[in-house]
């Protein structure tokens, strides 16, 4: 989760014992590191980049800025219209059906945007799936143009609302009944009690989930370049590419970054400084379901349409194309080999960042203090860096001093880790705040050492969030796109590239299975990160 | 009494399979203050949720006055005019104390009646503050504030004490309960604490399992317990057997005056603690096996020769030690007969 660590107060006596220096030692290298590509950004666009402005004009970074802003405003409209109905319906009303409705509205979240913007291509993009049907009996042979802003919309609108309904949804259920049930008793009507009690107090929890889809429509590559969208990320890519001198791609990267961290600050101010206490724990009474009675037809239809077109749609045309690839007995490439590279680079990332953000967390949660929560903060600052400002600047840094890393799996695991370190530390501090230390304290009374106290208390407490924290990182991994484009060794093929190899080229049939993998690979952890779990923590992929 | 202001009548809810409240009947006069006490899940709460709308009846009616606002007809809570105060006071987080308080009324004449009603309630300097910078006290009059804002008829209060620290408890119930009575608004408390009932109500409604028990005044359930369990959940109590004839009733610990109207024959008597008094006596039938001082008073066992074991209640300057053989003497006073 891109978010810090909500506001709880550790069960911890704010220690004033100190660090063991090899635990500090520790912490301050990983944040060094993960803080190394930002650094070298900024030094590289100062250090003459500011040439790169004039290369390529004023008027043309505007643009890009305004495409860029026109489109994180658009999806984050289009999830919250999406998302918080959604929301309500499974929570509060007698939806027909709504256990199974609130799994299928939370599972499009294992769709890369990236397999998004295929599936919307092949179904109706030019010569695509609607058009041939169309063509037969009508003669159709132009279907409204996908390409551009409407299909990176919707592609990304089909990828990202899952996070503000899945935010959306725990809120709903986390909310004191009582708070609408005093309105009601204050004369207030079912309908205005939604407006000036129920919103307001989701407002927090939107704005996280909000803050989730624009940042993963900043950041994103995939479905953007797909839709030849001109966005900040795609011609950061072209630049890159197709001009010797790469300081310009280097200079729209810091762009990019600010315009992240605008963001970042603007949900922070946006969230204010009123702290919403929590439901105290204990069993509360469940709210009161809502009858929809005849409203439950166009509940369903909305229900069905938004599963329908952000699920079934995309399985149904991957199914379709890998059917007839099948059938026509066309050569599926070779996917075995990119399904071990997937799986073994998030793997290495997974079990590199969560050892990486142990001893940040552990600083911070155990040894409180100004530097080490500090410190903390700092690491959430990969928050602020698409994927590609990594890659870019890794390889400018690799190509510049470290040669010997360049094109290696090191790096471009390294890349993966500072990419996603923040959703690891985040599942660590939380992992870690679910021990109270006095446990610990207990074990040692009852007459163990330090050490079998840690392995026999701590260690099975703390492992399950680890775990999750780990899933997290490795689903990420899997579904990231330019980084591996840009730092992946020759020859190292994964999933996601070669869904978008084949899709560059139109090769939908090719694209069908590696999509398919991603996806059969992605659910189970999706399944049990949000839907099992709530959604505690998740992040853009 | 005085015009009724609530009046349920042959009022049942369920759900699912769970009898909540079956058949309740209650009346409350205008001006009263009424506690519903029980232990948890008799169905006290849910009783509360009826009369303010947050439930419907699957039977029976809910009157407000003079209007019928369930069973037949339905009268949302927000027009049922009752204000109510809830177990975690349900503050809006998201609004300032005094918008909280004004968050029921119409916007004309909002702001002073804000500062009228958290000056009732001791905080007209807290209006700017957000919940969550108060006192856990300080939101309870808050809450009180807000539902007395729009001025109601009824106010009710659910188990509004429960998440105060104990030592505090006592001395914030004085102060709630005098806000209330200088309003004169009609109130219903529901709550598991007898002491609580008891010391604020007019009148008790006791509950069980869904249905009302007894209602009556302190005393009269105290001194007059309908059942042996409303005898036992009120109070300390002794069982004794005793023999009922001529207006008197004989037990171990001596003999009663019998309330009215009993035949004559063999009873169960309530004899509160406090109505045996004990006597040193090294020829007495009983001996003193348990003894806890409690400031106050001192609570004694005392067992007799036949192994039954008798309360005893005295003030702490009758000190009797531990061991000692005692005499067993009534005291002046109200027992029940139960057959």
């Amino acid at each position: 989760m891109p978010a810090w660590p909500c506001g709880r107060t550790p069960a911890v006596s704010p220690s004033s014992r100190r660090p063991p220096l090899l635990l500090g030692a520790a912490a301050v290298t990983v944040v060094a590191l993960v803080c190394l590509p930002l650094a070298y950004l900024v030094v590289r666009v100062v250090d003459g980049g500011f040439d790169a402005w004039s290369v390529l004009g004023r008027a043309r970074i505007a643009e890009l800025v305004a495409n860029t802003a026109l489109l994180v405003v658009l999806v984050t409209g289009a999830a919250l219209v999406l998302g918080v109905p959604l929301a309500w319906l499974v929570t509060r009303t007698d939806l027909p059906g709504r256990r199974l409705w609130a799994v299928a509205a939370a599972l499009p979240l294992v769709i890369p945007s990236y397999v998004a913007a295929l599936v919307l291509l092949a179904a109706f993009g030019p010569r695509g799936f609607l058009q041939q049907v169309l063509e037969g009996p009508f003669g159709v042979e132009r279907v409204p143009e996908i390409y551009g802003l409407p299909g990176a919309v919707l592609a990304l609108t089909i990828s990202t609302y899952p996070y503000v309904y899945l935010l959306a949804a725990a809120a709903l259920r986390d909310l004191d009944p009582a708070l609408e049930e005093a309105s009601r008793s204050l004369g207030r009507s079912r309908a205005e009690t939604f407006r000036r009690v129920t919103l307001p107090v989701l407002r927090p929890s939107l704005g996280a989930g909000a803050l989730l889809v624009a940042l993963y429509t900043l950041s994103d590559f995939g479905a953007v370049s797909l839709m030849q969208y001109s966005s900040l990320t795609r011609a950061i890519y072209v630049q890159y590419r197709s001009l010797f001198d790469r300081t310009p791609a280097a200079a729209l990267a810091l762009v990019l970054v600010v315009l992240t961290a605008i963001v970042l600050l603007l949900e922070y101010y946006a969230r204010g400084r009123v702290r919403y206490h929590r439901r105290a724990p204990g069993t509360v009474r469940p709210p009161q379901e809502i009858r929809l009675g005849g409203w439950r037809w166009p509940a369903l239809a909305f229900c069905g349409a938004v599963v329908g077109f952000a699920l079934v749609l995309p399985l149904a045309v991957i199914g379709y194309w890998l059917e007839r690839a099948v059938s026509l007995g066309r050569d599926l490439g070779d996917v075995w080999g990119p399904a071990v590279n997937s799986i073994l680079a998030s793997t290495l990332a997974a079990g590199v960042a969560v050892a990486a953000a142990l001893p940040v967390a552990v600083l911070a949660v155990r040894y409180q203090a100004g530097w080490t929560r500090a410190l903390e903060r700092l690491s959430y600052s990969s928050n602020a860096l698409p994927g590609i400002v990594i890659a870019l600047s890794l390889v400018f840094f690799g190509a510049n001093y470290a040669g010997f890393a360049y094109q290696t799996l090191a790096l471009l695991v390294f890349a993966y880790v500072v990419r996603f370190f923040p959703q690891a530390v985040a599942s660590s501090h939380s992992a870690l705040l679910r021990v109270d230390p006095r446990l610990e304290e207990a074990a040692r009374g009852l007459g163990k050492s330090p050490r079998r106290a840690f392995a026999s208390i701590t260690a099975p407490l703390v492992a399950p969030g680890l775990l999750a924290g780990a899933a997290l990182v490795f689903l990420s991994t899997m579904k990231e796109l330019p980084a591996t484009l840009l730092l992946a060794p020759i020859g190292f093929d994964t999933l996601a590239t070669e869904v978008w190899t084949a899709t560059t080229v139109a090769a939908y049939s090719e694209a069908a299975l590696p999509a398919l993998l991603l996806i059969v690979f992605s659910a189970p952890f999706v399944y049990a990160l949000t839907v099992r779990r709530g959604p505690g923590v998740d992040a853009p992929g | 009494m005085s015009a009724t202001m609530i009046r349920v009548e042959g009022t049942s809810k369920s759900f699912g399979r769970v009898r909540a409240v079956q058949d309740v009947t209650l009346e409350i006069g205008r001006g009263e203050f009424v506690a519903l006490l029980g232990p948890s899940g008799c169905g006290k709460t849910t009783l509360l949720r009826l009369i303010a709308g947050f439930e419907a009846p699957d039977t029976g009616t809910v009157r407000i006055g003079e209007t019928l606002v369930a069973g037949g007809a339905w009268v949302p809570p927000e027009r049922r005019h009752v204000g109510m105060v809830f177990q975690d006071y349900a503050l809006f987080p998201h609004l300032t104390v005094a918008r909280n308080v004004g968050y029921g009324l119409p916007r004309g004449g909002r702001e002073a009646r804000v500062r009228e009603a958290l000056g009732l309630v001791g905080l007209a300097d807290h209006g700017g503050r957000y919940p969550h910078q108060l006192s856990g006290g300080q939101q309870q009059r808050v809450a009180l504030a807000r539902a007395l804002a729009p001025e109601p008829s009824v106010v009710l209060l659910d188990e509004p004490w429960s998440n105060i620290d104990p030592v505090l408890r006592s001395s914030m119930r004085d102060e709630l309960a005098a806000i209330l009575r200088a309003t004169g608004v009609t109130v219903l408390l529901v709550t598991h604490e007898q002491e609580e009932a008891f010391s604020l109500a007019d009148r008790v409604a006791l509950m069980r399992e869904g249905t009302i028990v007894q209602a009556g005044t302190p005393e009269e359930i105290y001194y007059g317990p309908a059942t042996r369990w409303a005898a036992e959940f009120v109070g300390a109590a002794n069982v004794l057997p005793g023999r009922l004839a001529d207006g008197l009733v004989e037990t171990l610990v001596g003999r009663f005056p019998a309330p009215n109207g009993d035949e004559p024959g063999d009873v169960e008597v309530l004899v509160r603690p406090e109505l045996v008094a004990l006597a040193p006596d090294p020829a007495g039938e009983g001996e003193v096996v348990c003894r806890e001082f409690r400031g106050h008073d001192i609570f004694y066992r005392v067992r007799l020769g036949d192994g039954t074991t008798v309360c005893s209640q005295r003030p702490s300057n009758e000190s009797i030690p531990l061991g000692a053989r005692v005499a067993l003497r009534p005291h002046a006073g109200r027992v029940a007969l139960f057959s």
